[in-house]
């Protein structure tokens, strides 16, 4: 049993199988969403998956000049990262599956990674538009990264804790000695709700910071298909390109749990079946939101995006550190 | 990020280009130092063509030209030939052309209006405009009975007339348009990335946009303020009044401007014309046989002045036929116009002079002396040459050729 319930979190519910349906459910509310603001009809609700599926079933191709070895491994790695990221999030409860001091940052690694591979995989593609793509990836990383983490960082200061969810103690047993419960970011806005709206301007610009990272428009400068056609990817085909779309899809699914933990964690405390609904609705609407945002925007220059990052998102996500560190001060805890 | 300057190839395929055109660009990092345009890809030998067929056959080949100003190449042609042949066109069938040519225009500058949203990444824009340009299709449909290749220009006049109901449907047509175009302005004029991503991208100053020739709203956007409608007016342009948009951007923005400003005088032109529409016959005979002569046309089309060259024998067949479109005198802006700039400029940059690469390619032969020169082959030449390559790969068509000579003498 202790090899099996591990297996059955890591692979069927929270993990891949559960994921990778929200993920393709989200995406088709993104596409027809974004079709009906764009006054289309938009695709059926199987489409993502569809999509999926023939891509599994496309030949794979690896180019001649390729590293092979990073070609092959770059989409499973992007996949790996963005699910073992969601293991640390809590979604019915205030607790996650796992917890310890320091998740948190863990976390927002885990899904840098994917970005990474990108650049990784573009670059030992060997093909100029992907090596364009991929400079281009890095380049935008450096860019949105650190707002996304000084908005993410703020409410956790405030929590006074490095941990989502956090975890219960262990009381000692005869071979071990007692553990002392973490405490979690969730658990502290639960048990003062209005702490929570302190962090408002955090969540829009690490909603905009997340357009950068899931590569949508305005921010998908290392993907746009009139100047580079598909950026780092335009070399992968089928299974491994398959893998890399599922990989954004989920990146995007977890981003959005954890905007909807750190930001929004309300109603968690509400038993595991509400809890779970309400937290389907919160992740849906911040997929919505991002839809909307893509849908109204051009797509910016990198020098523009750097420049948007650099003054106007850094100085907000400092801001909300700033305000998150005063009223830590000010604020009976 | 890249230590030494790249090659990155544009096309000739490439999602940013809807037709095949070759363009070589060296990469410094971002920046581009040096473009290179190569033509070419898409030839159809379409002059040629026209030489083997009759003036009227000739029509049907040169409206095809291009898919999206089709009547402007129609009319240009029908213009010069009958210029030759000394035709005075009725008043209805000039009133007539003039509406099929804003309407034209209309639905030109709506779908770069589209292709330019997309070029930069606002795929929204693109959606929106064409939907809305469905509205000027269906109505060159009713009017011409086709979407694209309307058909309704031939040497004297126009072939099909436009009836009372057609104009009330076609001003109701005009007003929505007329409507959407507003709130397009209002997105040209608001929305920040657009401004942002339009803005000082793809420079030509006054003088170059003449030192290098540029036409039609490339030009205007420039400040150069040439318009064959006023210049050098034909149809029924003497008859309207209108104002040739400018605009002293000097970069995409101001072009986009301009396309927009255009749009709004089209709808005026298209009411004054169904206005003041005259009755009468919509074509006068034309002979058979044009008379020896050769004249050039112009005319201003969507994308600029267009150039059509005739030259008749006496004979039922053109002697020479010569298209310039306003592409050609567009696509040596560009180059200029990359140069120095981004990457991430090139698709809207090219984009913004509304190319139409298949109107405008034509086979350039270089010849180098230290080579054998390549000469000039005769007609005969070059399907004696088809012949033997065919042979050669075991494809015999010296019998098919047989039968169709006695079924062409007979």
């Amino acid at each position: 049993m202790t090899i099996v319930l591990p297996l059955i979190y890591i692979l069927i519910f929270p993990g891949f199988l559960f994921l990778a349906l929200v993920a393709l459910l989200a995406e088709y509310v993104d596409r027809k969403l974004c079709a009906k603001l764009q006054n289309r009809v938009g695709p059926p609700w199987y489409q993502p998956f569809a999509d999926l599926i023939k891509l599994a079933a496309k030949q794979d191709l690896v180019p001649e000049l390729a590293d092979t070895w990073m070609f092959r491994l770059t989409p499973l790695v992007a996949l790996t990262a963005v699910l073992a990221a969601f293991l640390y999030i809590p979604i019915w409860s205030n607790r996650a599956l796992f917890g310890f001091q320091g998740d948190l940052i863990v976390v927002l690694y885990l899904l840098t990674i994917p970005t990474v591979t990108f650049f990784l995989g573009g670059w030992y593609s060997r093909s100029v538009f992907s090596m364009i793509g991929a400079a281009r990836s890095l380049m935008q990383l450096f860019a949105y990264e650190i707002p996304l983490f000084l908005c993410i960082l703020a409410p956790a200061i405030l929590a006074n804790t490095w941990s989502i969810g956090g975890t219960p103690a262990i009381p000692a047993t005869p071979t071990t000695p007692a553990v002392p419960a973490v405490p979690g970011i969730t658990e502290f806005y639960a048990a003062h709700p209005a702490y929570a709206l302190i962090n408002l301007l955090g969540l829009g610009v690490s909603m905009i910071a997340l357009l950068g990272k899931l590569e949508r428009v305005p921010f998908d400068i290392p993907e746009a298909e009139t100047e580079i056609v598909a950026g780092s990817f335009t070399e992968f085909s089928g299974r491994r390109l398959a893998i890399f779309r599922l990989a954004i899809s989920i990146e995007m699914i977890v981003a959005a749990s954890l905007f909807a933990a750190v930001f929004i964690p309300f109603g968690l405390t509400l038993g595991p079946v509400p809890a779970f609904l309400l937290y389907l609705v919160k992740v849906f609407a911040i997929v919505a939101a991002l839809s909307v945002l893509r849908t109204i925007f051009a797509r910016l220059r990198i020098d523009q995006m750097i420049n948007f990052c650099w003054q106007i998102a850094a100085p907000l996500a400092f801001l909300q550190v700033l305000a998150d560190l005063i009223l830590k001060g000010v604020l009976p805890a | 990020m890249f230590e030494k300057p790249v090659q990155v190839p544009i096309g000739p395929q490439h999602p940013a280009l809807k037709e095949p055109e070759g363009f070589i660009i060296t990469l410094s990092g971002e920046r581009i130092m040096r473009a290179g345009v190569r033509l070419g890809y898409n030839h159809r030998g379409i002059e040629k063509a026209c030489e083997e067929r009759t003036y009227i056959q000739a029509i049907y080949l040169i409206e095809r030209i291009c898919g999206i100003c089709s009547h402007s190449h129609a009319t240009c042609f029908c213009q010069t030939v009958e210029e030759i042949a000394g035709l005075q066109i009725p008043k209805r069938a000039a009133y007539l052309r003039t509406l099929i040519a804003e309407l034209e225009r209309v639905h030109s500058h709506l779908l770069w209006l589209g292709v330019a949203g997309h070029e930069i990444g606002f795929d929204t824009l693109l959606m929106y405009t064409w939907r809305d340009r469905e509205i000027v299709m269906d109505l060159l449909a009713l009017i011409s009975g086709n979407r694209v290749n309307y058909a309704m220009n031939t040497i004297g006049g126009v072939r099909r007339d436009i009836t009372p109901d057609q104009i009330q449907q076609v001003l109701k047509g005009v007003d929505a348009l007329e409507e959407r175009t507003k709130y397009y302005i209002t997105v040209a004029t608001d929305e920040i990335t657009l401004i942002k991503r339009l803005s000082g991208v793809g420079l030509l100053s006054h003088d170059d946009a003449i030192r290098l020739g540029a036409v039609g709203p490339t030009a205007r956007a420039s400040a150069v303020a040439h318009d064959v409608r006023r210049d050098d007016p034909y149809a029924a342009y003497e008859e309207v009044s209108f104002k040739v948009v400018t605009d002293n951007h000097d970069d995409v923005y101001g072009r986009t401007l301009v396309r927009v400003g255009e749009l709004m005088e089209s709808y005026s032109i298209i009411r004054q014309i169904l206005k003041d529409l005259p009755d009468g016959p919509i074509a006068v005979k034309a002979p058979r046989k044009i008379p020896a002569g050769e004249a050039v046309g112009r005319y201003e089309a969507p994308r600029g002045e267009d150039l059509h060259y005739v030259r008749a024998n006496g004979t039922e067949k053109p002697d020479r036929v010569k298209v310039r479109a306003p592409t050609l005198a567009n696509v040596q802006a560009v180059a200029h116009m990359l140069k120095d700039r981004y990457l991430a400029d090139l698709p809207i940059v090219v984009a913004a002079i509304d190319p139409c690469f298949s109107c405008t390619d034509r086979l350039i032969t270089v010849e180098d002396p230290d080579r054998r020169t390549p000469g000039v082959m005769t007609w005969p030449q070059l399907r004696q040459y088809s012949l033997d390559w065919h042979r050669r790969r075991g494809v015999d068509f010296t019998h098919l050729n047989k039968t169709f000579r006695t079924d062409k003498t007979r």
